[in-house]
């Protein structure tokens, strides 16, 4: 301790990177972190709207359990999310920034319904569901693999490239529905009356349910157990070390910017076909953007996006419930979502580093 | 699949731990629910909001006895929220936008007990259902009387040298190319008109009924195309408060923006809904059948005009606003009266329309009743006025008349 007496301003701790930490120690954290959440966005609710907290809390449940066509819905919103990060989660992994997915489910979309409004009526139902899920899949893969392209071939930025498309898609959809308006100039389509996915027994929700389960699934054993997920997982980590073990990396990346655009055309699908019947520029909702924060929350790992993605929606539609019963502006709720948002990614920190806290040294003095 | 189990474990708790948190909620049974596709941020869903408390509180509701959605799409979630309101006890469910229409009537089919109102839609009178309804209001009639303000302040100001051209010309920011846009800005202009007969228009569209962004833009460029005065029909404070920065009067929608605009606001025509939602809502309660297709008017006190603001309004606005109102009710001065505008028809515009040689209209083939064709099926001309809002509530006035010139088409 030869320069005690040269550092008077010591800091009161450093942060160091942990070791492994036991998965009890990381949830602990991980308790903490939401309990901290729901105290702090009490407190603010308490400011702002001079509620009781635990009131708008139970309010927030409500709006997604109190009739068993809430809970429907809960689950239908979560599956569709689910969809979306799912679509994400593979480029991600790769290392590939897609903030394209609002404009590749939207593009889907548009495919789902082109199909709908042109075809239905003129050919069978059972062929025009074929000829929807084969034309949502290619549109939302070619909205993808655009960007992938350039990536691949000038090394373009993809984060600037797929989030400009998401611009182009919109216009897109404007254009259309204008163009199949139901009024003049309105610029609403209305209720497309065919190609509606059918319904499983009398339950509106549990196709989109089902389909996104299975693809949850699929996902996985393609990222964990498949040849290509562990080519897209090393090119993700080191692009130098997967050329060096003769993995190509162009085609790497655009094969997975094709799956990852087909499974946003999925949703699409899913949107329009089994649930909106319709188009409009704001049918994918921001679920292309809430779906990276899913994927990243889960750590890419499907399973766990089932429960990020049940948070998110609870989260979503919660909020809603909020807005509606007390009559207060949807910005608080979206306040609150993030306050919670931010000590659940927040505490992530926790589990990967430690504050170690200096003692003070008593001989110095 | 360790982590599934996991997962299924947590997914268990928040169900159980919801459903004790719903089991302990105590509520009032609602009564009347409202649906909308904004918050009140826009000026058009908050004249709503404002329409329906104030309604609720006349006919005695307490809070919780009606709902108020906002932020509610144009597809499918209209129809879960006009679900989800049957399901907690409305039995009156109301939804405000026009894109909200097929999936309110879903809703009515599926609800036969439960009586659905949509306003500004056009499809009540054709699909024929019990309790399905469409509203509206001659707001034309008051576009017409702010216009009379508009064009009284054009001549105030040619009067004191500072047109910006030679002419008087207003600048209009609309939203959508369709007849409820059209209708409005004819009538503001045919009011403006009235009273300064040299006057020309300039509309331009933003594709949206709200988009700040855009329609500040758009009132910006009207600007700098030399418009003396700025009118508007879509939904954000952005017309408004882009005339305040650059000093140019404008005649608002929806309400009042004279907080936002002390020095350039005149004055604003609205839509009172609180007595249809008054008549409906009651008539409901009471188990009586109502109105199918309902136009409001000044008589019903559903077209209103807000207070003028002295500060940016000519003189004597109000006694002219006050005697143009009192003609309206005698039946001495309509709006679309075809002698006070001409129409000039080609290949691509105004081809329903009939002529005489002065330009003036003598037939006019409406599509009153929607279609995907929008096929032209009802003579509106009667008694030499186009008779807007009479075959149906909501309008469908969309002619192009002379001296109106629209800078775009918008696609959104």
């Amino acid at each position: 301790m030869m320069n005690n007496e040269k550092k008077p301003k010591e800091p009161l701790f450093h942060i160091a990177k942990r070791p492994a930490i036991s998965w009890q120690k990381a949830w602990g954290i991980r308790v903490i972190a939401i309990l901290l959440a729901f105290l702090f966005s009490g407190l603010v609710i308490m400011m702002l709207t001079k509620q009781n907290p635990i009131s708008v809390y139970a309010t927030m449940f409500d709006g997604c359990f109190r009739t068993e066509a809430k809970f429907w819905q809960l689950l239908q919103e979560m599956a569709l999310l689910l969809c979306v990060s799912l679509a994400v989660t593979p480029a991600f992994k790769m290392h590939f920034w897609n903030i394209g997915a609002e404009g590749q489910v939207l593009i889907g979309g548009l495919a789902t319904a082109a199909c709908m409004i042109i075809l239905g009526g003129k050919i069978s139902n059972g062929l025009l569901l074929v000829v929807m899920i084969v034309a949502s899949i290619l549109a939302g893969a070619i909205w993808a693999l655009i960007p992938a392209i350039f990536k691949a071939r000038f090394n373009t930025n993809e984060t600037l490239f797929t989030l400009m498309m998401n611009y182009v898609a919109i216009q897109l959809v404007s254009y259309f529905a204008m163009v199949w308006e139901k009024t003049k100039g309105a610029g609403t389509v209305g209720e497309i009356s065919f190609g509606w996915l059918p319904r499983i027994g009398n339950n509106d929700y549990i196709l989109n349910i089902i389909v996104v389960l299975i693809l949850t699934v699929v996902l996985y054993i393609y990222l964990n157990k498949s040849k290509h997920g562990y080519e897209l997982t090393v090119v993700g980590e080191s692009e130098n070390t997967a050329r060096y073990i003769g993995i190509n990396v162009n085609k790497v990346i655009i094969r997975t910017m094709l799956l990852s655009g087909a499974l946003c055309g999925v949703a699409g699908l899913l949107i329009v076909g089994g649930k909106d019947h319709t188009i409009n520029s704001s049918i994918a909702g921001g679920r292309g953007f809430t779906a990276i924060m899913v994927s990243w929350l889960a750590k890419f790992n499907p399973f766990y996006m089932i429960a990020t993605a049940l948070l998110l929606a609870f989260m979503q539609k919660g909020a809603g419930e909020i807005s509606t019963v007390y009559g207060i502006d949807k910005a608080v709720s979206d306040i609150i979502t993030g306050i919670i948002l931010f000590f659940i990614i927040g505490c992530e920190f926790f589990i990967n580093y430690e504050l170690k806290f200096i003692k003070r040294h008593k001989e110095g003095e | 699949m360790k982590s599934m189990k996991k997962i299924v474990a947590i997914v268990l708790a928040v169900v159980l731990v919801g459903a004790l948190f719903a089991g302990c909620s105590k509520k009032v049974t609602p009564v009347a629910g409202f649906i909308c596709l904004h918050d009140e941020n826009s000026t058009y869903d908050k004249n709503f909001i404002d329409s329906a408390k104030e309604a609720c509180k006349a006919l005695g509701l307490e809070e919780g006895q009606y709902l108020i959605k906002t932020n509610i799409n144009e597809d499918n979630s209209c129809y879960e929220a006009a679900k989800d309101l049957v399901d907690q006890g409305c039995k009156f469910v109301f939804a405000d936008s026009f894109g909200h229409e097929d999936y309110m009537i879903k809703a009515a089919k599926e609800f036969p007990e439960v009586q659905f109102a949509h306003a500004t839609g056009t499809q009540a009178h054709t699909v024929k259902l019990d309790n399905f309804h469409n509203a509206f209001a001659s707001i034309y009639e008051g576009r017409y009387l702010a216009g009379i303000a508009a064009g009284l302040k054009l001549n105030e100001i040619k009067e004191a040298g500072k047109l910006k051209g030679k002419t008087a010309k207003m600048g209009y920011v609309g939203a959508f190319t369709y007849a409820e846009v059209i209708s409005g800005y004819t009538s503001f202009y045919l009011g403006a008109k009235s009273v300064c007969p040299e006057v020309t228009m300039e509309v331009t569209f933003t594709g949206s009924w709200y988009d700040e962004t855009a329609e500040k833009e758009a009132a910006n460029k009207l600007i700098n195309n030399g418009c003396d005065l700025i009118s508007q029909h879509a939904d954000s404070m952005g017309a408004p408060t882009a005339c305040e920065t650059a000093g140019i009067p404008d005649v608002s929608y929806n309400g009042s923006t004279v907080s936002a605009c002390p020095n350039t606001f005149i004055v604003s025509s609205r839509i009172n809904w609180a007595p249809y939602f008054e008549y409906a809502i009651k008539a409901t309660q009471e188990g009586k059948a109502f109105d199918t297709d309902w136009t409001g008017s000044i008589d019903t006190e559903s077209v209103q005009l807000t207070e003028i603001n002295d500060k940016a309004a000519a003189k004597d606005t109000q006694a002219a606003i006050d005697a143009a109102k009192a003609e309206f009710a005698a039946g001495t001065r309509k709006v679309f009266d075809v002698n006070t505008f001409t129409v000039t028809i080609s290949k691509d515009k105004n081809v329903n329309a009939k002529i005489d040689k002065e330009g003036h209209l003598t037939s006019y083939m409406a599509d009153v009743d929607t279609d995907e064709n929008y096929t032209p099926d009802t003579e509106v001309i009667k008694d030499g006025e186009f008779a807007e809002s009479s075959f149906r509530s909501a309008p469908y006035f969309d002619i192009q008349i002379d001296g109106i010139e629209l800078l775009d088409v918008n696609f959104g």
